[in-house]
């Protein structure tokens, strides 16, 4: 039994390398499917957690949609006049996007970092920080982008989708799904008990409220029109709704590189953290 | 005591391997290899060797430095200093090549709670790449090692301790580890859980496993490992087979007296001379001596009539207490 090593079932691993942060190390080792693979073992028990969150964006879109806009007219949007319904569904998928990104990576991983030891496990395997941290990323854009998925067809069935451009949304809700997700795993590394999230959902709160999400950002003054634009959730329901309508502007490029960024820089930071958190 | 059976000759300079040229052979060597964490030095420069197909063990009181060391091992934590090799690679650069053939029991169960007990088997294997159907196969073969079978598609919430450490076990043997690192396997658990345990261990040993166990269950020690280090404030404090080790720091019998007063037991103190050594407990005196008997035979020839009275084999715990002393450590 001991004499065989297991050589057969670990070839082609990166070793050395995984230990540096750079670009491609952050996306960690192949291995890192097995920490997908762990999340469908676990949903495959409890896949009506996952069914609830499908339902969610019909929610929205019907009571923010349809009932809001009994009350609201149509809206300027630029040069177009747009319906409400047509005006607030690319907020809310930005939304959505973020809140789901936000429930896996701060919630989720918080319980599996202080109380299931999920990682301290996986960690004695072949498995590296940066595989974990790939793997869990990966779930959470396969999970995001099955509700925005759904989110997507409730906007076409309900006739939200203004142009063909729309399909577009769909990656750039996974855009903003990977910065949000990021941000929050690195954000949990820091917390220390379930206290701490009063904070966390004290920077969540306001910014899905205030984000241009509900209403145009030109109602709000100039200096604080300023300081929407600085937040997150903005870049990506501007980064929505223009591709929606269909008018794409250069600062789209802007926003989308700004979600880019973010993304990357949380994965860094996290992988670091949890680098020191669980390999002490 | 099984230890007997390998017996290395002779006394050893340091917890090398007792064989010569073995160092190119060691599945673990370690020199001067040190752990720091902040200010605190968890452990002060240890050497020693692991070979193939022995039980290695480490004791110490809690706080000793053994997880920290096992941890090393594992490449679960970086060395602060020292050189460690693993397998004859690097723990620094090879981390995943190297857990890739190791078995790990951790000191705190940390099987999944969210998967059943198979799927926990399961998915273990598949994080070492092994394919699904042959992952299914050696998990249902482990089940039945662990006796676990009939608990496959239950909780792993639902199992009692003795269950969940035998589950972890079978799990560290999913990869069939060349080297499989116990850190307190049996601690927590109710005798009949920890014989069980013995047996199973003793087992894999006889199968040809190379094991690495830490525990303060001397009795395990004494009948698993073939050579052991006791381990103090991050250092040996001693090192050899268990025989060797009583030999060397402890005498062949013990005869433990209690009485029924403080008085009397002061009184007896002049007992101190009739054995090699003595060791005045609150409750009682310990007589360390080659022939329990001839000296149990002197303390009632000089008129002592202790409450009770015991003749005893030295036993590896009796080494360990003389080593580390009879604080309370936390």
């Amino acid at each position: 039994m001991s004499t065989t090593p297991a050589g057969d079932t670990t070839r082609g691993t990166t070793s050395g390398t995984t230990l540096r942060i750079t670009p491609a190390a952050l996306l960690g080792s192949r291995r890192a499917v097995h920490m997908v693979e762990r999340n469908v073992y676990v949903y495959r028990r409890s896949w009506i957690f996952l069914v609830s969150g499908f339902f969610e964006p019909f929610f929205y879109l019907l009571s923010i949609g349809i009932g809001m806009s009994s009350l609201v007219g149509p809206l300027r949007v630029g040069a177009e006049t747009v319906a409400y319904p047509v005006f607030v569904a690319p907020g809310l998928l930005a939304s959505s996007a973020m809140n789901g990104a936000l429930f896996d990576s701060t919630f989720n991983l918080f319980h599996k970092l202080k109380f299931a030891h999920t990682y301290d496990a996986v960690l004695s395997t072949p498995l590296t920080v940066a595989d974990v941290v790939a793997g869990e990323m990966g779930w959470s854009l396969l999970r995001s982008g099955l509700y925005a998925l759904s989110f997507m067809c409730a906007m076409a069935a309900l006739g939200d989708a203004r142009t063909s451009w729309a399909a577009l949304c769909y990656p750039e809700a996974l855009l903003v799904a990977f910065a949000f997700s990021a941000v929050g795993m690195a954000t949990t590394t820091y917390l220390r008990g379930w206290r701490d999230f009063e904070m966390v959902m004290l920077a969540i709160v306001p910014m899905f409220l205030f984000s241009a999400t509900f209403y145009p950002l030109s109602v709000y003054p100039g200096w604080l029109q300023a300081v929407v634009r600085l937040t997150p959730l903005y870049q990506g329901v501007a980064l929505l709704r223009g591709t929606d309508l269909g008018s794409f502007q250069w600062a789209m490029a802007g926003h989308a590189a700004y979600l880019a960024i973010l993304g990357l820089v949380g994965l860094a930071a996290t992988r670091a953290r949890l680098g020191r958190l669980l390999l002490p | 005591m099984v230890a007997a059976a390998r017996g290395t000759p002779g006394a050893v300079a340091s917890a090398a391997a007792p064989s010569a040229g073995a160092q190119d052979t060691a599945l673990v060597v370690a020199r001067g290899l040190v752990k720091r964490f902040g200010q605190f030095t968890a452990v002060g420069g240890i050497d020693f060797e692991i070979v193939p197909g022995e039980c290695f063990g480490f004791l110490g009181p809690n706080g000793a430095g053994k997880t920290s060391t096992m941890r090393m091992i594992s490449c679960m934590s970086p060395a602060s200093g020292g050189t460690l090799r693993v397998l004859g690679m690097d723990p620094a650069t090879d981390g995943p090549r190297i857990r890739a053939r190791l078995g790990l029991v951790p000191q705190e169960d940390s099987l999944d709670l969210e998967l059943t007990v198979l799927d926990n088997l399961i998915l273990y294997a598949r994080y070492f790449d092994i394919p699904k159907a042959e992952a299914r196969r050696r998990a249902a073969s482990l089940l039945e090692l662990a006796q676990l079978s009939e608990r496959a598609r239950d909780k792993v919430e639902s199992l009692s301790g003795g269950m969940k450490r035998r589950l972890t076990i079978a799990r560290a043997l999913v990869s069939q580890p060349d080297l499989l690192i116990l850190d307190e396997p049996t601690t927590g658990l109710d005798p009949q859980a920890r014989h069980l345990l013995w047996d199973r261990l003793y087992r894999l040993k006889q199968e040809g496993v190379t094991l690495l166990v830490t525990t303060h269950y001397m009795e395990e020690a004494e009948q698993l490992c073939d050579r052991l280090v006791i381990m103090d404030h991050g250092r040996f404090a001693a090192h050899g087979t268990p025989l060797e080790l009583i030999g060397r720091y402890s005498t062949r019998e013990v005869v433990e007296l209690r009485f029924a007063t403080p008085r009397e037991q002061a009184d007896a103190l002049a007992l101190g001379e009739t054995a090699q050594r003595m060791e005045v407990l609150p409750d009682r005196i310990l007589l360390y001596t080659a022939d329990g008997d001839a000296v149990l035979a002197e303390v009632h020839r000089r008129g002592y009539a202790p409450v009770s009275e015991l003749v005893r084999r030295s036993t590896l715990e009796d080494v360990f207490l003389r080593l580390t002393g009879r604080r309370l450590v936390d």
